[in-house]
């Protein structure tokens, strides 16, 4: 028994991934479209090159229909897979293993999502039938919980935190405004984040992500087929992805300052990609912003900062683009968009360009590390599933 | 040769005022016209018949450990017609399966008739439950005089436990005639000239509290205690004049009207518990109550009432009253005023099998403590988050255990009746977790290491469904 891993087994040989925001004129179909062609040109195969699919999306379809329609694939496998806003890591993960178990030599993970067909702000959940006693709280309200939890915990001021979340969300514009793709291309300045119209706790509507429509592809083949398809393959390191006991809100020992479930999965990841100190051997990390009290948190819990740390290094811009370890240098869920089911590929599309070194000059980061690190997650502080993944440039 | 039935009366009694009042003056500043001097209560968004109902039994059995065989409530506004509201009592408060649920709907009558019933049968005892909202039309004298409360008195005979206060005797005068109507489905009552029915009520209340008293063995030195209840203000003032001029001064009781409004069904029961929470023990009480006749009982206080009163009194419950409440959330909560609301999904109704398979979580708000680590599960599980032990879990009820705040949020997206909504995270004493709305709170004076305590509430209502659970409120003591 064990978490092995397929450590350098499989590689990312083509990414493709749409403008994220609201696609007005574009419908489920034609994000999928652009997003999977892009992908097979960017590897340059035809779509009968692919032998399996693996189709993310929360809400937006269901079956493998929703892919195998609108690409009119002739009669090959697609999955459609759901796990909340992890659902685009999740397809990426399956259709890895699928390469790497030897059954398919070529396989597209590719995700979806159009969440400005429904009318409403936020996210638009789909239960089973119940008996109404759920909380029903929004996921700002949920994810807010962390802000009075943490400040208490480490002794941080209310003023001082508001100040640190306001920067993870100018950070994060700043890096979406050098982004053509992202949904929010301008950067805001700090007195806007903070003066604006309060959502939830001491959340404002600049410290949750955008709402928005969007897809993005990847195209995956043994490590060793790599080369034939491209000199840069972005080989897979990790994988590891953690679904929790949902203990938080019945445990009164959970204290809403860490996300368990990703100290798990990046516990699990480190260890199958080998990498011992995260600061030292990562060159850039995509992680879940959702919210910004998210990104906080996510620092420690990620190895990022010590724990009751991660404000102090927020502050000091260590996450920022010319930082220590630049941290959504694409903009994040926070400028880029939040399209669920394309969220997660979306972060290995910018592993993709940072690793290959074909990021718009003005983001690109300059160093000699060559491993990104993805982090996904999906639920509520205390009750999630989490995805980290380890890619890197180099096989070995 | 006649046998004198067993003592009955009184075995227990509680009564629940909501949180909220609203100023009469403040009908006035809105509208020009209504409104008045004082105060009247009112039920929360998230309260209705049924969730005050369970307050005030709450309150009532709290400090016994006598069952009721049947549960009634009486009441004009009842939440389902078709679909039994005492049922709902009854799971909230985790009776036994084979105690008889049953509802007296209509008249504000049923109230005060219901309770002479359960206070006179030596047979079963009962749990009888009066609860009502009332109101009208903006600007109405009905929205400014009514009110919104529950009472609930257990009733049986000495033999199920000590009597508090003995059933003495009792007498009703019944008349058609035409005072106060509402068709079914309307939101207010229509009323006839005042002055009409004014006389008929006053000969049938002299008439019932005569004969009443003569049952009772009372002769001509009347009761301790008087309560003059009833739907008709005029009738009432009158009578109690009448009443007072007859040498009953200074035993007529305070006339809650001023302070909570005339609460309908629940008026003579929770005004009577008024009186029971300040009378000496081997004192006489008289209630008489106006509605489509008039009904008079009369009782005697025991020793026993002194140890068995409950906490909150009614006179508690006055003094904590929120009088912030302004007048256009009192018309948004009561239906008058449609307001925009937010741009997210209406709440789902909740289905009836998972319901019914939750019942006594939903309703009745009992977790699951694993046997062997203790490890408390709110909602109940069948495998142990302490340990993973499957299926070694028994019942515990958390209704009545109090709770502190871990953390805590103000959703402002989220879908309400009144938003914001106050969600917060707590911590029961002696174990167990629980993420919760909170109710009856101040918004900006919520902080973490709050004490907070259950309260029965009625969440949304979706598809003609009212999706009924438990919410933390501030702690009242």
């Amino acid at each position: 028994m064990g978490s092995h891993g397929i450590k350098d087994q499989v590689a990312i040989v083509g990414m493709g991934c749409t403008r994220f925001g609201e696609h007005w004129d574009k419908g489920v179909d034609d994000l999928l479209i652009d997003a999977a062609h892009e992908a097979y040109a960017s590897a340059g195969v035809e779509q009968d090159d692919i032998d399996a699919f693996w189709l993310g999306t929360m809400a937006s379809g269901q079956s493998g229909l929703t892919l195998s329609r609108p690409l009119q694939l002739g009669y090959k496998p697609v999955s459609r897979l759901e796990n909340y806003c992890a659902t685009g890591s999740e397809a990426f993960r399956n259709a890895c293993y699928a390469v790497a178990s030897g059954a398919y030599d070529v396989a597209m993970a590719i995700g979806v999502e159009k969440l400005k067909d429904s009318g409403f702000s936020g996210l638009v959940g789909t239960r089973p039938p119940a008996d109404g006693t759920e909380a029903s709280l929004t996921a700002p309200a949920s994810f807010s919980l962390l802000a009075p939890a943490y400040a208490k915990k480490y002794g941080v001021e209310e003023s001082t935190m508001k100040e640190v979340l306001t920067r993870i969300a100018w950070k994060n514009h700043r890096n979406g405004a050098l982004n053509p793709r992202a949904q929010f291309r301008k950067e805001v300045a700090k007195e806007t984040i903070a003066g604006s119209p309060l959502v939830a706790g001491p959340l404002g509507v600049f410290d949750c992500s955008g709402v928005s429509d969007g897809s993005a592809a990847a195209i995956i083949v043994r490590a060793e087929d790599a080369h034939r398809y491209t000199d840069h393959p972005i080989y897979v390191k990790a994988l590891a992805f953690t679904a929790g006991p949902a203990a938080g809100p019945i445990d009164s020992t959970y204290d809403y300052t860490t996300f368990r479930e990703v100290v798990a999965s990046a516990e699990d990841a480190y260890a199958q990609a080998g990498i011992t100190d995260p600061m030292a051997e990562i060159a850039m990390a995509e992680v879940h912003d959702c919210f910004t009290p998210t990104e906080l948190v996510l620092m420690e819990d990620l190895g990022f900062a010590p724990r009751g740390m991660a404000w102090k290094e927020a502050l000091a811009g260590t996450f920022d683009l010319d930082g220590e370890l630049p941290v959504n240098p694409d903009g994040g869920l926070k400028s880029f968009g939040h399209p669920i089911g394309a969220s997660g590929l979306r972060m290995l599309f910018e592993c993709w360009l940072q690793l290959r070194g074909e990021a718009p000059p003005e983001r690109q980061i300059e160093t000699d590390k060559s491993l990104g690190l993805t982090h996904n997650l999906g639920g509520a502080p205390g009750a999630c599933v989490s995805f980290v993944s380890i890619v890197g440039a180099n096989r070995g | 040769m006649t046998v004198d039935p067993a003592p009955t009366g009184i075995l227990a009694y509680g009564a629940y005022l909501p949180h909220y009042r609203l100023e009469r003056s403040r009908i006035t500043e809105a509208l020009g016209s209504g409104g008045g001097r004082g105060t009247r209560s009112v039920a929360s968004y998230d309260e209705d018949v049924n969730s005050m109902g369970v307050e005030a039994a709450r309150v009532a059995l709290r400090g016994t450990d006598i069952v009721p065989d049947v549960l009634t409530l009486a009441t004009t506004d009842p939440p389902y017609l078709d679909k039994t509201n005492a049922t709902t009592i009854h799971a909230a408060l985790d009776l036994d399966p084979g105690v008889m649920a049953t509802d007296a709907v209509g008249g504000p009558r049923s109230g005060l008739a219901q309770f002479i019933l359960a206070a006179a049968s030596p047979w079963w005892t009962t749990l009888s439950v009066a609860s009502d909202i009332r109101t009208g039309r903006p600007g109405s004298a009905e929205e400014a005089l009514g009110g919104d409360a529950a009472a609930a008195f257990l009733c049986g005979s000495d033999a199920s436990g000590d009597l508090l206060a003995r059933y003495l005797g009792s007498a009703s005068v019944s008349r058609e005639f035409l005072d106060r109507w509402r068709e079914p489905g309307n939101h207010y009552s229509r009323v006839w000239e005042e002055r009409f029915a004014e006389g008929i009520y006053t000969e049938m209340a002299l008439t019932a509290l005569e004969r009443a008293l003569a049952k009772a063995g009372l002769g001509t030195e009347g009761p301790d205690h008087l309560v003059v209840s009833g739907i008709h203000a005029r009738a009432r003032r009158t009578v109690t004049r009448r009443l007072a001029a007859s040498g009953l001064e200074g035993r007529i009781a305070d006339d809650l009207a001023g302070v909570v409004g005339s609460m309908g069904a629940a008026d003579a029961g929770v005004s009577l518990a008024a009186v029971l929470d300040r009378a000496n023990p081997g004192e006489t009480i008289a209630v008489l109550s106006l509605s489509d006749g008039a009904d008079a009982i009369v009782l005697r206080t025991t020793d026993h009432l002194t140890a068995g009163r409950p906490a909150p009194s009614v006179a508690d419950q006055i003094e904590s009253g929120d009088t912030g409440l302004d007048y256009a959330k009192f018309l948004t909560w009561r239906g008058f005023l449609d307001r925009e609301p937010p741009r997210r999904p209406d709440p789902d109704r909740p289905a009836g099998p998972p319901s019914h398979r939750s019942e006594h979580w939903k309703f009745g708000f009992i977790g699951s403590r694993d046997r062997s680590t203790g490890a408390i599960h709110l909602p109940p599980q069948r495998v142990s988050m302490d340990g993973g032990a499957v299926d070694d879990m028994e019942p515990v009820p958390m209704a009545d255990v109090g709770a502190t705040i871990a953390t805590f949020t103000v959703d402002r997206l989220a879908y309400s009746m009144s938003p914001p909504v106050v969600a917060a995270v707590i911590d029961f004493d002696g174990g167990g977790r629980f993420q919760c709305e909170m109710t009856d709170v101040d918004p900006d004076r919520v902080a973490i290491g709050d004490r907070v305590e259950m309260t029965f509430r009625r969440l949304f209502t979706a598809d003609g469904v009212h999706n009924y659970f438990w919410k933390a409120r501030p702690a009242r003591s």
